[in-house]
Parts: C-alpha cells; structure tokens; sequence
C-alpha cells in the first residue's frame, strides 16, 4: 500500500491532494507547512487551510547529485540516481510552496508555467509501503 | 582615523590556520593554532586576553580551546549563527569593546566539516522530517534556485557565473593560506559537472577546515600593539524580514522583500558614515559564483544587472574598479563554517596594512568591506578603515 511520507502535510489519500497550510486570521496571510504564528502581522490566531493545486512555476533547479541520507530517503546511489527538478510554485493568492518537480530536463522548465499538484513515490518502507510524496507537474500544453 | 575616540575598536592582531583539508589535525587544534599566530602578530601573550567569543559549527565548542591555550579564568562565550557565526562573534567582541566592558579581546572561529554537501539537520533548524525525507533540505537548490531566477530577469550569462570562478580560484593561486590553488578556466568551469542548475561543480564552495583568530582593542589603545592597527567603521548583523527569498524555506511568500544582506549592508554604511562609492576592496559571501554576482548589487555596488559588464570587463579582479574576493572567497578556501566570516576580515585587514604580497590591491587601499550571508537568513557587514 502506499503511505505519506508523513501526516499533516498533503491531503492523502485523495483523488485530488492538496497541500495543507495556515491562514492568518488577522491579516490574511498564507503559510505552509501548518503553523500557529504569522510572520508577516506577528498574531498567533490562524487556521488550518488546504491550498490551492494549481500555480505557476516561480524559479527551479535540477538536483544532480544524490541527497545525503539522512536526511534524503530516496535513492542515494550514485549508479542508479536519476535527478529531479526542485522549484517554487505560486499558489495564486496564497503563498509559494517549495516542492519537487516531476521533470528534471531545463529545456522542459520555464517560469511562469502552470503547474499541478501530484504524488510521487519516494521510497519503499521496511513493510514493503511505497513511501510517497507530493510534487508539481507541468500542466499538459503550458509552456509559460 | 583622524580622531580617535574612546569607544571605537581597532584590530591589533591576526591569525590564521590555513585552510582546506587537515587530516590528523583536529578543528580546535586549527583555531588554536589561530589564536597562538594572532597573539603574536599584536605582541601580546594569552594572559593577556581578557574575554573570547567563538564560533564552530561542527568541531567542538569553542570555549573548551581554553584547555590548550591556557586556563586563565578569561570571559568566553560560544557563538552559533550559521554561516554568519564568524561576523557574529566579531561583533560581538566588536560591541564589548564599545560597551567599556573590556580593553582587549579576541574573535575566534573553527570548524572541520564532513566532505560533500552540508548535511542539513531538518530538526534543529526547524523543519519537519519530510522536507530532508523528500529531498529539499539541500542549501545548493536554494543557490541555484535564487541565481536561476535572478538570470532571467537581469539578462545574467552562464559565462559571467562561470567568471567568478575563474576569477576565485586565480585569486586563491596567488593566496598561500588557501585551499584551491590551481587556477581554472571559464571553459572549465562550465564543463565541470552540472550539480544544481545552474551551477556546476566549480561554481561552487566546499565544505572544508580552518581557523581564524581577530584581536580586538579600544582604538585608544591600539598603537600599544600595532603600527597598522585597523579600525572597526561599523559592525552589523540582520534577520530576515518577511517577504525575503532565504534558503532552508518549504515556502515563500508572495510579498517580495529585499532581504537581510540589503538591511545589513544599509545599516553598516549608515553607522560608518560611509557608502558604497568609499569601498577599494570587498569581500562577499561566495558560497557560490551566482551568490557573489547576487550579493555585488544587495550590498550596493552595482544596480541589478550591472554585474554582467562589470565581471566580463574584469572590474571585479584585484586590479579592477572594485576587486572583491581578493583571496579567493569561499570558492577558493573552502568554507569552515565557524572560520569562514572572520576569513574575510583577515583579508581585509591584510590589505588595509599593505600585507596581502602577490595578491594586495594596488593604490592604497583605506576602506574595506565585508558581507557574510547563512540560514536561515542572516546577513552579517563589516566596514574596516586604516
């Protein structure tokens, strides 16, 4: 079966997840992940929010080498390790997120186009769980 | 400095443990060895140090070095601030001195890291355990993340990142103290493996060892231990406010802010009654090449954009307009967390005396700058005056 990486931070399971996040009840303000004070009006007053699926990619990069592990629980060996795109999506209105991307190919990444929220596996447990985690794909046709 | 008075600082005294890779040689050891090289440099012996503040990240406590150098009952009081440790255990020995607390002190930083990477703990730094889990936990995305977008908007080239390489590790062939000392091409640079785009392997620094002691006085007091003693103009350290792009940050707002190193570097030229144009020679926190380019326009030497003219016209090289990293930065030393903030005062300090050999700026330079910037977004600023 697959299990989150851990609770709390992507609605799961789901059909369609979303990213779980704060608003500031006093000035608006969006946050992620989930946390009870407002760095922008400083008041300690927010709700638990989910956010939006879909934004625009903000600035990426291509991670080329294997993480360390820990903390990475991933691949991590050097022979077998495929890349992966890590950038800032734009929750329009709310807040930009940092996340993976499912391409890791520069001419395939341009800022500004649409993304959408996905899982990807991660890993697999002891158990035999896929361990999986929440990632932005490029939305089918958008190229900025 | 025309008038001295009575609350401003002088450095008296440097010392410095090379830098790069010791094997068999402990990250204390190599901040002793600092502290024994700055003491003699001001003529001054153990005893007479009255208070210490000290930086490493990974190499110990500080405070225990006493145990070495000599137990003498001193003040000492561990610093840690990130990459910004070093720039804050100058200013705090900087504003123990303006306080009147003590005459003479001493700024010390070390630090012996593992190789590759910095291996982030998510926990102590305030992240939950899936964000290193899943991969983002890695300074270098930030770097390449900040650099990638700010090409884009300020018409940035691949050859000008791969310039301030070139330039760092010429810079560090002209520096013993420094750890790469084999000059490298532009065209290797770009060629070397692509690590976090859109930087490459040579774009970046490396985690590494060393140490680095400053002795501080009351400026009054300064020719006591000096003939070039070199004052203290202004010493800063800032937090990030909100809206600032920092790294380490699962998110970002949508509101935009400069960030700390523009706050830092604002409020030393203010307090040093100085500005951008009184600068002849800089040192800036160049974890990578794209940090420096980043870092020439927030510390206010150029507008945005300006850097691809100035690094391909080679205004920045020690000869140029305004060399910066004239011993070859983080990419040439390596970075000793600990180490690594009060490295670039040394630097500065060397050249303010005329004592930087192979690589001292010509025409005489008198006024001197430095910028450390860390997680989780701290800039420290210096400003040194002869």
């Amino acid at each position: 079966m697959q299990v989150p990486v851990t609770e709390g931070v992507f609605t799961w399971p789901s059909d369609e997840p979303r990213l779980i996040g704060s608003k500031c009840l006093e000035c608006g303000n969006h946050m992620f992940p989930v946390q009870s004070g407002c760095p922008r009006c400083t008041a300690a007053n927010t709700e638990q929010v989910e956010l939006s699926r879909r934004g625009t990619l903000w600035t990426w990069t291509i991670q080329g080498f294997p993480p360390k592990a820990p903390p990475y629980m991933g691949n991590t060996d050097p022979a077998t390790f495929e890349a992966f795109g890590v950038g800032y999506v734009e929750l329009p209105g709310e807040v930009k997120v940092e996340t993976r991307l499912t391409v890791a190919d520069p001419e395939q990444l341009n800022i500004g186009m649409e993304m959408e929220m996905v899982i990807v596996p991660l890993t697999t447990d002891d158990d035999g769980n896929e361990v999986v985690t929440f990632a932005f794909a490029p939305v089918e046709g958008s190229q900025s | 400095m025309s008038s001295v008075s009575s609350d401003d600082v002088a450095i008296v005294g440097i010392g410095m443990h090379e830098f790069g890779r010791h094997p068999g040689v402990s990250g204390m050891e190599q901040g002793a060895i600092a502290v024994r090289r700055a003491c003699v440099d001001a003529g001054v012996s153990w005893q007479d140090i009255q208070f210490a503040f000290g930086g490493s990240a990974a190499a110990g406590a500080p405070d225990t070095m006493v145990s070495q150098l000599g137990l003498t009952g001193l003040q000492f009081i561990n610093v840690a601030n990130g990459c910004a440790t070093g720039g804050s255990a100058l200013i705090s020995a900087y504003n123990m001195i303006k306080a009147g607390a003590y005459d003479l002190g001493i700024a010390v930083g070390f630090d012996k890291h593992e190789r590759g990477a910095f291996r982030v703990n998510t926990k102590s730094s305030g992240l939950g355990d899936w964000y290193g889990a899943s991969g983002m936990a890695l300074t270098t995305q930030f770097f390449g993340m900040k650099i990638n977008r700010y090409m884009q908007e300020n018409n940035i080239s691949h050859s000008t990142l791969a310039k301030v390489s070139e330039k760092a590790f010429h810079n560090g062939s002209l520096n013993p103290m420094a750890w790469r000392r084999k000059p490298l091409s532009e065209a290797e640079v770009l060629e070397s493996a692509m690590l976090s785009y859109p930087l490459t392997q040579y774009m970046f620094c490396s985690p590494g060892e060393g140490g680095v002691a400053l002795i501080l006085c009351r400026a009054d007091q300064a020719h006591k231990y000096s003939d070039k003693p070199i004052f203290l103009r202004s010493a800063v350290v800032r937090s990030r406010r909100f809206g600032s792009f920092e790294v380490l940050a699962p998110s970002l707002s949508i509101e935009h802010n400069a960030g700390p190193t523009v706050d830092a570097s604002q409020a030393a030229f203010e307090a040093a009654g100085l500005g951008p144009e009184d600068i002849d020679v800089a040192q800036l926190q160049d974890t990578e090449s794209g940090a420096e380019i980043m870092h020439m326009a927030e510390n206010g030497f150029c507008e945005h954009g300006e850097q691809e003219h100035m690094l391909q016209m080679g205004e920045t090289q020690i000869g140029g307009r305004l060399p910066i990293n004239t011993d070859g930065g983080c990419l040439a030393n390596g970075e000793p967390i600990g180490a690594s903030g009060l490295r670039q005062v040394y630097e500065n300090v060397l050249q303010l005396r005329g004592d930087a050999g192979a690589r001292q700026v010509p025409n005489d330079p008198k006024v001197a700058y430095t910028h450390v910037y860390g997680a989780p977004g701290i800039s420290g600023v210096t400003i040194l005056s002869r």
